[in-house]
C-alpha cells in the first residue's frame, strides 16, 4: 500500500483535482456552501502532498525523479510518462498553492458555483500535467486541456466583452499549439518515440534529412513552431495582445491562475523543451529572443503606465516582469555548451533568476490581481480615475496593496528583488547593452506601480465612496496572507527554493 | 453449431420492424418500447462479439457461410474482424440512441421505426459482409429508407430536393462501383475458372495475379488503341469513388450537407454517424483490399481532394448560419480525413482511419441530436436567432461542447486519438507507384515532402474548426436568451440525457484509453498492409 502511494505520488497530486471535480459534480446544486468547502478541500489535497513531494525530493540527484512510465496508445508510441525535477517542482509547487487560494477568494462566485468549482479544478489538473508530462504527447493533451477550463471561466464568469476576450485567448493559443503539434509530429516520427527524455538525446543530434530536407533546416523550422507557440504563451512580444483583454475580462479567481501560472506554462515550455530539443537554434536566435525580452520589459511597462483601467495595467505589468524570465532564459540559451566556465557561471545565474522570478511573479501578480477583484467587488469599477484618496476608507486594503505592489516593483527584502538582480546580474555579461536598456523598464515599473497606488489610495477622497464599506474581509485576508509570506521569505530567504533549482539548472547548460 | 451472432445483430432491426408493423398504429408506447427493446438487444450482441474477438488469432471470426446463389458463387457469407467490429458497435450504439432520442416523434411513428430499422439491417449487413454481392445487397437496403425517412419526416422546406439529390448521388455511385465489381468478378473467372463473390477468394486470386493484365480499348474506326492500361488502375477509381460519394468525397460531397439538414434528427445521426462510414468502409474493403495495385497508383492525387474536403469543408462550415449545415460541412471536413488516411497506404494510417471512423460517427451522432433537441424546442437551427441555451438545457450544452472539443481534436477525447495517427500517417505517406502518372504528378509526388505538406496544409482546419465549434457554442448556448423562448423552451427528456451521457462516455473513454480500440484495428490493419505490399 505504501509502495503504491509512493511510486504513485505523482499522479495523486496530477489527478487529486480530478476526483474532487467528479465529487464536486455530484454535489446538489443549491447546496453552495458545501461545493465550495468541498472543491477548497480537493484543491488542498494536492498541496499537501506536494508538500510531501518537496520532502521526498533529493535536490543533489541528477535527472527526473519519482518517474512513473506505463503504456498509453502503443500504435503511436505515446507512454503515460511523468517526472519532476528542480525545475518544474517549483512551479507545481506555485499551481498546488495558488489555486486554493484563488478558489477561496472565488468563493464570492454566486453564480453557477457548482461549474465554476469543476472547471477551476480541471484547470489545476492541467496546469500541473503540463510540468509533469515527460512525454511529448503528454505535454501536448495537458496544454491543450488546460484551455478549455480557463475558456469557459473568461466566457461565463467574465466582465462585460468576456465573449470577444474568451474567444481570442483560445484561438491565439490554438494557432500557436497547431505548429507545435506538427513539430511534435515531426520529432516522434523521426525518432520512433515521443518520450522527452530520449528526444532530449536524440533530437539535436539527429542528422540526414528529413522528408528530403536537411535535418537541420526541418530543426529549425521545428525550433521556431516550438517557439511561437510558447511565446503566444508566455507572452512575448509581438503575440501579446490576448493577455491584456483575457485578463481584464476574467473573474479574480481566473486571474490569479492565468497570471499567476498559465503564463509560466511558456516559460516552462522554454527551458524544458526548446532548450535541451534545440541547443544549437537556441543558441544561435538567443539574440532574437533576448532582444523580444526586451522589448516585453520595455513596451509592457510603458503600456502599464498609459492604462487607466487598474485590471489592465496589472496585466500589462505582467507582460514586463515575464520579460525578465524570457531575458534570463536567452542569456543561457546564448551560453549552451560554452566551456568558459566564468560565462557558465554567470548564464546559471540568469537560468536560476529566471526560474526564481516566474515563482516570485506568479505570487505577486497573484496577489496584485486578488486585490483589484477585491476593490472591484465592492465598486464595480476598475477605472483608476473613478478612485481616490480610499486609504482612509480601507487601511487594512490600503497597506496590502502598498505590500503587495512593492513586491511587484521590486523592493528589497522582497521576492521579485531577489529574483530580477539574479536575471540582470547573470544576463549583464552575456547582453550587456540589452541589460542596460532594459533598466528603462525596470524604472518605469517603478512609474506604474506608484500610479497604480496612487490613484487608488490616495489625493483626495472620491465622494462617491464616501460611506461605503471597501474594507477587505477577513477571507480575502487569508487568501492574500500566504501570498504575503512567502513574498517576504523569498526576498530574505530564497535559498530554500534556489537549492531545488540551482542542480538541475546546472545540467542544462552543461 | 455456433449461435449466429453476427446474423442475429443484422437481423434483430429488421425483425424489430416487422413486430413494430404488426402493432396498431394508435398503440405508440408499446411500438417505442419494442424499438428500445431491440436497440439494447443489438447493442448488447454487438458488445459481446466486439469483446468476444480474439485478438491474437485475428482474421474473420464469429463466421456465417450459406449458399444463396451458388450458380453465380454469391453467398450469405458474414464475419467479423478489427475493421468491422468498431463499425458494427458504433451502429449499435447510434441506433439505441437514435431511438431513444426519438421517443417524441408523434406522426407515424410506426412507419419511422420501421424504416429506421431497416436502414440499420442494411449498416450491419454491409459491415460484416465477406462476400462482395452480399455487400452491395445490403449497400441497397440501407440507401433505400433513406429517401423515405428523409421525404417523409424531413424538414418540409428542403425535403424532397434533399431526398432526391441524396438518392440519386448515392445510386449513380453504387452503380459505377457496381461496373467495377462485375469487371472484377469476370476477371477473376477468366484467371480461376470459378464464379465467385467471396471477397477473399477474389482477394487470393488478385494476389495470385488475376488482374495482372491490360485492359485495352480500341477505337472502332481505326481500331487503335485508344487505352491500355493495367487492369487495376483503370477499375480502381471506380470503385473507388463509387463508393466514396456515399463518405462524402470532394467533389461529390454536395448531398450530404443538404441530406444531414433535411432529415429528422434520428436519421441525420444514421446519415452522418454511420451511413457515411458505410461509403468509406466500403471503399477500402472493396476498392483498396481487392485493387492494392490501384490503390497505391492513384493515392497520390486522390490525397489531394481529400486535402480540399478536409480544408475546404471546414472553412464552409465556418460561414454557415444554420446549426446543422455546419455540422453537415464539419462531417465532409472529418470524412475528408478517413479519406486521406486511406491515401497513407501505412499503417499508422490506416489505424487511424479506422478510429477515425468510430469516433466521428459518435461526434456526429451527438452533434446532431443536440441540434434536433434545440430545434424542438425554439424551432429554429439559425444561430443568430438562438442564445442562452445553457440556461434552459445545461445537459445539451455541456454535450454539445464536449462534441465541439472532439471535434477539434482536442486531447483526451476521440477526436485526439483518431486523428494524431492520421496525421503521422500522412506525414510518413510516400508514393509509392508513380509510374504512369501523369509527368508533373510524378515528379512533384516523388518529393519527400509532398505527402509531409499535405499534413501542414490541412493543420489548417484544426483551427478554423475551433473557430466555428466556439463560434456556435457562443452563440447559441451563452449570450442572451431570446425572449420568446423564455417559457416555452424547456429542458429535454431523461431519454435525451441517457442518449447524450452514452454518446459522451463514449467519446471521453475512447480519448483517454485508446488501448480499448487501436489493438484490434491493428490486428486487421496488418493484413490490409500485406496486400498493399507495405512492410
Amino acid at each position: 500500500m505504501d509502495a503504491l502511494f509512493q511510486n504513485n505520488l505523482l499522479s495523486l497530486i496530477l489527478f487529486a483535482p480530478t476526483v474532487g471535480a467528479l465529487v464536486v459534480l455530484l454535489l446538489p446544486r443549491d447546496q453552495v456552501a458545501l461545493i465550495r468547502w468541498t472543491a477548497l478541500v480537493a484543491s488542498l489535497a494536492p498541496l499537501g502532498l506536494t508538500i510531501y513531494l518537496w520532502t521526498r525530493f533529493d535536490a543533489g540527484a541528477a535527472g527526473f525523479q519519482l518517474q512513473e512510465n506505463y503504456l498509453w496508445f502503443a500504435a503511436i508510441n505515446s507512454n503515460y510518462h511523468l517526472g519532476v525535477d528542480g525545475i518544474s517542482l517549483p512551479l507545481v509547487l506555485l499551481t498546488t498553492l495558488l489555486t486554493p487560494l484563488a478558489l477561496l477568494f472565488s468563493f464570492g462566485v454566486g453564480e453557477r458555483v457548482k461549474a465554476f468549482m469543476v472547471l477551476f479544478l480541471l484547470l489545476e489538473t492541467g496546469m500541473l500535467g503540463v510540468f509533469l508530462a515527460l512525454d511529448l504527447i503528454l505535454f501536448f493533451l495537458f496544454w491543450e486541456v488546460g484551455l478549455i477550463p480557463m475558456y469557459f471561466l473568461i466566457n461565463i464568469w467574465g466582465s462585460a466583452n468576456r465573449q470577444y476576450a474568451s474567444f481570442k485567448f483560445f484561438i491565439y493559443t490554438m494557432a500557436g499549439s497547431v505548429g507545435l503539434l506538427l513539430a511534435v509530429q515531426t520529432i516522434g516520427l523521426t525518432l520512433g518515440t515521443f518520450d522527452m527524455l530520449a528526444a532530449f538525446e536524440r533530437w539535436p543530434a539527429f542528422s540526414g534529412t528529413i522528408y528530403g530536407i536537411p535535418a537541420a533546416t526541418v530543426r529549425t523550422v521545428a525550433f521556431w513552431a516550438f517557439t511561437i507557440a510558447f511565446a503566444i504563451k508566455v507572452p512575448i512580444w509581438p503575440f501579446h495582445t490576448w493577455l491584456p483583454d483575457a485578463h481584464t475580462e476574467a473573474p479574480t479567481g481566473g486571474s490569479m491562475l492565468l497570471a499567476g501560472v498559465l503564463l509560466k506554462l511558456g516559460a516552462y515550455g522554454f527551458l524544458r523543451l526548446v532548450l535541451p530539443l534545440y541547443p544549437a537554434e537556441a543558441k544561435l536566435y538567443a539574440g532574437v529572443l533576448a532582444l523580444l525580452g526586451l522589448l516585453a520589459i520595455i513596451m509592457g511597462a510603458l503600456a502599464s503606465f498609459g492604462q487607466s483601467d487598474f485590471k489592465r495595467l496589472v496585466a500589462y505589468s505582467s507582460i514586463n516582469h515575464m520579460g525578465f524570465v524570457v531575458l534570463g532564459i536567452a542569456a543561457a540559451a546564448a551560453v549552451t555548451g560554452s566551456a568558459a566556465p566564468e560565462i557558465r557561471a554567470t548564464a546559471i545565474m540568469a537560468a536560476n533568476g529566471a526560474v526564481l522570478q516566474m515563482f516570485s511573479h506568479g505570487l505577486s501578480a497573484a496577489g496584485m490581481f486578488l486585490l483589484v477583484g477585491v476593490i472591484y467587488e465592492r465598486t464595480h469599477t476598475r477605472n483608476l480615475n473613478d478612485f481616490g484618496g480610499l486609504f482612509p476608507l480601507a487601511p487594512v486594503y490600503g497597506g496590502l496593496l502598498i505590500f503587495t505592489s512593492m513586491a511587484s516593483l521590486g523592493l528589497p527584502g522582497l521576492a521579485g528583488f531577489v529574483s530580477e538582480f539574479m536575471v540582470v546580474r547573470g544576463v549583464w555579461p552575456i547582453f550587456t547593452t540589452l541589460t542596460a536598456l532594459a533598466m528603462i523598464g525596470l524604472l518605469m515599473t517603478g512609474a506604474y506601480v506608484l500610479k497604480g497606488i496612487g490613484r487608488t489610495l490616495y489625493g483626495p477622497l472620491n465622494a462617491r465612496w464616501q460611506g461605503h464599506r471597501l474594507e477587505i474581509t477577513a477571507r480575502e485576508v487569508v487568501a492574500l496572507a500566504p501570498l504575503a509570506a512567502l513574498l517576504v521569505i523569498n526576498g530574505v530567504w530564497p535559498a530554500w527554493l534556489v537549492t531545488v533549482i540551482n542542480e538541475t539548472v546546472t545540467r542544462l547548460m552543461a | 453449431m455456433t449461435f449466429p451472432f453476427l446474423s442475429v445483430i443484422t437481423f434483430t432491426p429488421l425483425a424489430a420492424a416487422v413486430l413494430i408493423l404488426l402493432i396498431p398504429a394508435e398503440r405508440k408506447t408499446e411500438v417505442r418500447v419494442t424499438a428500445l427493446a431491440a436497440g439494447v438487444f443489438a447493442i448488447l450482441l454487438s458488445l459481446y462479439v466486439y469483446f468476444g474477438y480474439d485478438q491474437a488469432a485475428g482474421g474473420y471470426q464469429f463466421v456465417e457461410r450459406y449458399d444463396w446463389v451458388p450458380q453465380l458463387g454469391i453467398s450469405y457469407y458474414v464475419g467479423a474482424d478489427g475493421l468491422n467490429l468498431p463499425l458494427v458497435l458504433l451502429t449499435a450504439i447510434v441506433m439505441l440512441t437514435g431511438v431513444l432520442i426519438s421517443w417524441g416523434v408523434d406522426d407515424r411513428p410506426r412507419e419511422f421505426f420501421a424504416f429506421l430499422f431497416l436502414l440499420a439491417t442494411g449498416v450491419f449487413g454491409v459491415f460484416v459482409a465477406v462476400d462482395l454481392f452480399h455487400l452491395f445487397f445490403f449497400y441497397e437496403i440501407a440507401v433505400f429508407p433513406m429517401y423515405l425517412l428523409i421525404a417523409i419526416w424531413g424538414w418540409v422546406k428542403t425535403r424532397e430536393y434533399a431526398a432526391m439529390k441524396l438518392t440519386l448521388y448515392l445510386f449513380i455511385g453504387s452503380v459505377i462501383a457496381l461496373v467495377g465489381a462485375l469487371m472484377m468478378f469476370v476477371a477473376v473467372r477468366n484467371f480461376t475458372g470459378e464464379n465467385t463473390f467471396d471477397m477473399l477468394a477474389m482477394s487470393a486470386a488478385e494476389q495470385a495475379g488475376a488482374f495482372d493484365f491490360n485492359l485495352v480499348l480500341n477505337n472502332p474506326f481505326t481500331g487503335t488503341p485508344w487505352l491500355a492500361s493495367s487492369f487495376q488502375k483503370v477499375v480502381f477509381p471506380f470503385v473507388f469513388f463509387g463508393f466514396a460519394v456515399l463518405g462524402g468525397i470532394f467533389p461529390f460531397h454536395n448531398w450530404s450537407p443538404d441530406g444531414h439538414v433535411a432529415a429528422p434528427t434520428a436519421v441525420s445521426m444514421f446519415h452522418a454517424g454511420v451511413l457515411m462510414k458505410l461509403g468509406a468502409f466500403a471503399a477500402l474493403r472493396v476498392g483498396v483490399m481487392l485493387l492494392p495495385e490501384g490503390a497505391r497508383f492513384h493515392a497520390p492525387w486522390i490525397v489531394l481532394l481529400t486535402l480540399v474536403n478536409v480544408v475546404y469543408g471546414s472553412f464552409i462550415a465556418m460561414t454557415q448560419q444554420d446549426l446543422k449545415y455546419m455540422i453537415g460541412f464539419s462531417s465532409v471536413s472529418h470524412m475528408g480525413l478517413v479519406a486521406m488516411a486511406f491515401m497513407t497506404i501505412n499503417r499508422i494510417g490506416y489505424t487511424g482511419a479506422g478510429l477515425q471512423m468510430f469516433s466521428h460517427g459518435v461526434m456526429t451522432a451527438l452533434f446532431f441530436a443536440c441540434v434536433g433537441m434545440i430545434y424542438d424546442r425554439a424551432h429554429t437551427r439559425q444561430m443568430p436567432e438562438l442564445g442562452g441555451m445553457a440556461r434552459k438545457m445545461p445537459w445539451v450544452a455541456v454535450a454539445f461542447i464536449i462534441g465541439g472539443f472532439t471535434s477539434m481534436g482536442m486531447p483526451s477525447l476521440s477526436g485526439f486519438v483518431a486523428e494524431l495517427p492520421i496525421f503521422l500517417g500522412v506525414w510518413r505517406a510516400r508514393a509509392l507507384d508513380v509510374a504512369g502518372l501523369p509527368g508533373w504528378l510524378a515528379s512533384l509526388a516523388q518529393q519527400p515532402w509532398y505527402f509531409p505538406a499535405i499534413a501542414v496544409i490541412s493543420a489548417v482546419s484544426i483551427v478554423v474548426t475551433a473557430a466555428y465549434v466556439l463560434r456556435a457554442v457562443q452563440r447559441v448556448f451563452f449570450g442572451e436568451l431570446p425572449h420568446e423562448f423564455e417559457h416555452h423552451v424547456g429542458d429535454v427528456t431523461v431519454l435525451d440525457k441517457t442518449a447524450l451521457v452514452v454518446l459522451c462516455a463514449t467519446m471521453i473513454i475512447l480519448g483517454l484509453y485508446p488501448a480499448i480500440m487501436a489493438p484490434l484495428i491493428e490486428t486487421a490493419v496488418g493484413p490490409v498492409m500485406a496486400l498493399l505490399g507495405v512492410q
